[in-house]
């Protein structure tokens, strides 16, 4: 296994309540309450929860923009908690983060061209002053964004696009480790593969490791290489992609699993469902011992006495770890694997590039503007270009276009 | 490919002048770019200059000295040798008028940049600080927003020694209404940055390591500003208002200093008699407050990018 | 279309009759946003019908005219900015967009009723959940406050808010997620509508407790034989749940069929695109692909096919001329030129 580039031991971070005039502390909300992971170079750990499981809460600590209560963040062997101010300002330009709504996410009276350029602002010494906006192309043209557009502001853009510039942001430094929290679900369906396949197209290229925080169990399936889940602040399953949806131990793994709906109506009432009664408790006052308790169907006495610890545990075919007394697999989803079987490209394409779709005339050109045929053409690559693989250099698609220019 | 022009369903933007390319541009710069094509901006603009003209050289409009009276004269109607008119003590109201603009502009345009800049940074500190900063500015503000403007005002210059200077007398009046202005400004900028503190481009901004400095700097003012610049401008007016009711009840600036609020204040007992003694001051008046009142509007405006 | 099944009965409401089963049709609609910018149009001739007991679902993109759809149908659409210039909206055969306004608004409630995505903002917070349910009961059926109060208890425990007759005095906030879309659903069945409509009921609401939702919503249309409406943007939760599927497509239908028929062989690329570009749980090793580019705008959709730019199967044909819906094979209705090759790819 790669090395570990970023690792999380038992971080905690409790929010204090305050009530009355006096604001005095009435109790804490347990955000995240002791979490550990290991994130190794280049895969892509998926944290899956429902709302106010604290897997937000956690992305925001790894990015340190919150202070955890207890806990520390190491990033290759550094330890971030008791790090300077300078020390502190460098493991930024390491890990990085790209938020959920991309109509918050980015200033609305800055230009594109700024809010990518805004990191080496920050960090003057990466890239030089006059070679900074040539880079802010090169990145724009990475995400796949046509490197004119420099000049627009967010709204301008769709928001698919407008994630791709948040993804530019946060690739700008040149990161090891890139934190995205939910950086699809706001997203409409036929825009979400596209963004999906520009991650997975830049963590080949970069060899950006991510932690993929989400609420949807199916992207995250597609994207990541292991996936934790977490209910309440803590982990209740760890492991392979294929350990936690195929061989499932952790009673709430499989309730989840068993909810997601399967857009095959064939399926319909053959799935194993497991209802979950009531709702989430709040995570103020948490279940004592197992925190699932209350909720599950296989709890016994000691459920609520003894908190079970995140360890291997045996899953029928090797074992994860899970943090259940009684963890035991479960098939909750007929897996069928269809690695190497290609989309039928008459519909849909692989391709990540937004340029390909400005060319055909399209959306791409953000703001509604009329493009004259000759623009459009300039812009346009044929179609038969476009199964063929993007070029990965993208200084020479920059220098192409200054030749369109010209 | 079809030349057919199909856009995208994010709200449609007219094309920008000079297309996207070229050199880098910032928001001051197509603010100005926005500001340029507006007919509103230059016409408030012109009035503004107008005005400022003068405030600075009165004599380049008339060569009639305010203070003159003619007392046989008094309260003539306009006629072809006083266009105005002339008032109680028999001054020529149409050179008043023009030598009142200094007072009253200098007036406006203080308290306005002062409460705007006190307020304004009070007001960022508290909302972008929160916890005690905040609960202790909020509370000074507080204080200060309970004292009747004119009970405050009255207490100010009271207490401040007596001048004959010119500046220093509407210096009180400024410092008077600065005094009194500051907190709703500050509460007007704190609730704005509460509001823009919390969106994912400040924590953007703040992951990248961005300084407390130039997170407030790029982005929290610029996006927290334009309730401030509406109600600055709207402002101005009340203060030369403020300013003529305060020489009303005889403690503002005081015969013989020329203002419009002034003349106003003195015309109010012949308003049905001479109602051109009322009139024109107040006409004055309405015109400086309606420029900057309408450049306030365009300034908005021009900053957000969205309008463009 | 006769209006001679609508009788009076002694509670003087006007009663109204399915025709052949069908509650609800609507033919030829369009509605048009007059804005600043220039006309949005953002239903563009859509048709279809509800029968009794059958749940149709509406799916599409946000912008593709789904949820004003709904709006038209409720006529809670905002006009203006919102216009129907034509088209009709019957139900049980009346039309409800020429009926008096008085009248069309007693049949919001008792006949067609909505739940909504955010139950939070559909709820008022400053009442209790269960006065805001007995309101639905006094206004509409005379009811006095106590046993319009007890009914409002009855119908949250129907929709299985536990400790029902405790939390009736609750306020919204006090209610997690879940429990507010229960309650909205209460709110919408509680006057026995024969049409029900579910904008995005579960979007905002975690993957169990939407489960949870969905399995309530489908037995009370079982209990009640309601047509159900479900607009969503979600293709796992249509193949659960609906029978038949209306695909909308820059306000217009470009696919209808029943549900196996649809996702077993799309007859329209955009349907079949949006299949091939969601991550299935199932799945492993799956190659995402994506359709590229973006709808378009609303106020410039491209001529002929509205899907034509982002489809890769495009011809000339598609620039020019507006394919209608027709039907390429029983009943599967596609408006696509070539639909056939589609079914069968």
């Amino acid at each position: 296994m790669p090395e570990v580039v970023l690792s999380a031991q038992n971080l905690v971070k409790h929010y204090p309540i305050k009530r009355g005039v006096l604001r005095r502390t009435v109790g804490h909300v347990k955000a995240v309450d002791g979490v550990s992971f290991d994130l190794h170079k280049g895969e892509t750990l998926g944290i899956v929860g429902e709302s106010g499981c604290g897997k937000s809460t956690l992305g925001r600590l790894l990015m340190r923009l919150e202070e955890p209560t207890a806990g520390s963040v190491t990033f290759e062997g550094q330890d971030w908690s008791g790090a300077s101010a300078r020390d502190t300002r460098r493991l930024r330009r390491d890990i990085q983060i790209v938020f959920q709504d991309p109509y918050t996410s980015l200033n609305p009276r800055m230009t594109v061209g700024d809010i990518i350029g805004e990191p080496f602002e920050i960090h003057a010494d990466v890239v030089p002053k006059g070679g900074r906006r040539q880079r802010v192309q090169e990145l724009l043209d990475l995400v796949g964004l046509n490197p004119e557009h420099i000049n627009r502001y967010p709204h301008q853009f769709s928001g698919g696009q407008r994630q791709r510039i948040g993804i530019a942001r946060g690739i700008a430094l040149n990161p090891k480790v890139l934190i995205c929290d939910e950086p699809v679900s706001a997203l409409d369906v036929s825009v979400q593969a596209q963004v999906v396949n520009l991650m997975e197209k830049l963590q080949d290229e970069l060899g950006l490791a991510y932690v993929f925080i989400a609420h949807d169990l199916s992207v995250v399936r597609h994207i990541s290489d292991r996936v934790g889940v977490m209910y309440l602040g803590r982990m209740a399953e760890l492991g392979e992609e294929d350990e936690v949806y195929a061989r499932p131990t952790h009673p709430y793994t499989q309730a989840l699993l068993s909810a997601v709906p399967v857009p095959d109506p064939t399926l319909r009432g053959k799935r194993d469902q497991i209802v979950l009664v009531g709702d989430v408790p709040s995570p103020a006052n948490p279940p004592s011992g197992c925190r699932f308790h209350t909720r599950c169907w296989k709890a016994q006495d000691v459920c609520s006495t003894l908190e079970p610890e995140l360890e291997p545990r045996a899953d029928g075919h090797g074992e994860h770890l899970s943090a259940c007394h009684f963890a035991e697999p479960r098939l909750v989803v007929e897996t069928v694997d269809v690695t190497g079987i290609e989309p039928d490209d008459r519909f849909v394409s692989t391709d990540t590039d937004d340029l390909v779709d400005a060319g055909a005339g399209l959306g791409a050109e953000g703001g509604g503007e009329e493009l004259d045929s000759g623009q459009a053409e300039d812009r346009a690559r044929p179609p038969a270009t476009e199964d063929t693989p993007q070029v990965s250099d993208p200084t020479r698609v920059v220098e192409d276009t200054r030749d369109n220019q010209g | 490919m079809s030349d057919a022009a199909i856009a995208e369903t994010t709200s449609a933007a007219p094309t920008h002048e000079g297309g996207d390319t070229g050199p880098a541009r910032s928001l001051a710069s197509d603010a100005w770019r926005t500001m340029r094509r507006s007919p509103f901006f230059w016409i408030s603009s012109a009035l503004i200059a107008v005005f400022l003209l003068m405030a600075i050289w009165p004599s380049l409009f008339t060569s009639t000295d305010p203070t003159q009276a003619v007392l046989s004269d008094a309260r003539v109607r306009p006629n072809s040798e006083a266009w105005f008119g002339r008032d109680i003590q028999g001054y020529d109201i149409y050179s008043r008028c023009i030598y009142g603009a200094r007072a009253s502009i200098l007036v406006g345009l203080l308290s306005t940049v002062l409460t705007t800049l006190v307020g304004g940074t009070v007001g960022v500190f508290a909302g972008y600080a929160g916890g005690w900063t905040d609960t202790l500015l909020s509370r000074l503000g507080d204080i200060f927003f309970a004292i009747p403007l004119l009970l405050g005002a009255v207490i100010v210059l009271v207490t401040l020694p007596a001048t004959d200077n010119y500046f220093l007398i509407v210096l009180k009046v400024v410092l008077a209404l600065v005094v009194l202005g500051w907190p709703s400004m500050a509460r007007l900028m704190r609730s704005s940055v509460i509001q823009v503190k919390p969106n994912d481009y400040v924590q953007a901004a703040r992951a990248l390591g961005a300084s407390p400095w130039r997170v407030i700097r790029s982005h929290i003012v610029p996006n927290a500003l334009a309730p401030m610049i509406v109600v600055a401008t709207i402002n101005l007016g009340a203060y030369i208002s403020a300013e003529a009711t305060l020489s009303y009840l005889g403690i503002g600036l005081q015969p013989p200093t020329v203002s419009w609020g002034v003349d106003i204040s003195a015309a109010v007992v012949g308003m049905r008699t001479t109602p051109h003694m009322l009139f024109f001051p107040s006409l004055f008046l309405s015109l400086a407050v309606l420029a900057f009142i309408m450049l306030g509007d365009v300034v908005r405006d021009a900053l957000d990018p969205k309008n463009r | 279309m006769t209006v001679q099944d609508t009788t009076r009965t002694d509670d003087a409401r006007v009663r109204y009759e399915p025709q052949d089963g069908v509650l609800l049709e609507v033919e030829d609609l369009f509605v048009e946003f007059h804005t600043a910018d220039g006309i949005a149009t953002a239903i563009n001739g859509v048709s279809f019908e509800l029968h009794q007991g059958e749940s149709l679902a509406i799916l599409g993109e946000s912008g593709s005219g789904k949820s004003v759809t709904a709006q038209a149908i409720m006529g809670i659409l905002d006009m203006p900015p919102a216009v129907i210039p034509s088209g009709h909206i019957r139900y049980c055969g009346q039309d409800l967009l020429t009926m008096p306004e008085e009248q069309r608004r007693k049949t919001r409630g008792p006949e067609v009723s909505m739940i909504f995505q955010d139950a939070l903002s559909s709820l008022n917070p400053v009442f209790p959940v269960g006065w805001q349910i007995a309101e639905m009961f006094r206004v509409h059926r005379g009811m006095n406050k106590s046993d319009a109060l007890q009914q409002a208890v009855r119908l949250m425990e129907r929709v299985q808010i536990p400790a029902a007759r405790e939390r009736v005095k609750a306020y919204p906030h006090q209610f997690s997620g879940g429990m507010r879309q229960r309650i909205m659903i209460a709110m919408a069945i509680a006057l026995d509508p024969a049409v029900l409509i579910a904008d995005e009921p579960t979007t905002a609401l975690d993957v169990t407790v939407q489960a949870q939702i969905m399995s309530l919503l489908e037995e009370l249309q079982e209990e009640r034989q309601m047509g159900l409406i479900l607009i969503t943007h979600d293709l796992g939760v249509v193949a659960d749940v609906a029978d038949r599927i209306a695909v909308m497509y820059a306000g217009r239908l470009v696919e209808k069929a029943d549900v196996d028929a649809l996702y077993a062989s799309p007859a329209h690329p955009y349907t079949r695109g949006l299949l091939e570009s969601i991550p299935r749980l199932d799945q492993k090793g799956q190659t995402l692909a994506a359709i590229g580019g973006l709808p378009p705008n609303l106020m410039r959709i491209p001529p002929g096919c509205a899907f034509n730019p982002r489809c890769r199967m495009a011809q000339d044909v598609c620039r020019t001329d507006r394919p209608e819906l027709r039907e390429v094979a029983p009943g599967r209705l596609s408006a696509c030129h070539f639909a056939e090759e589609v079914i069968d790819a």
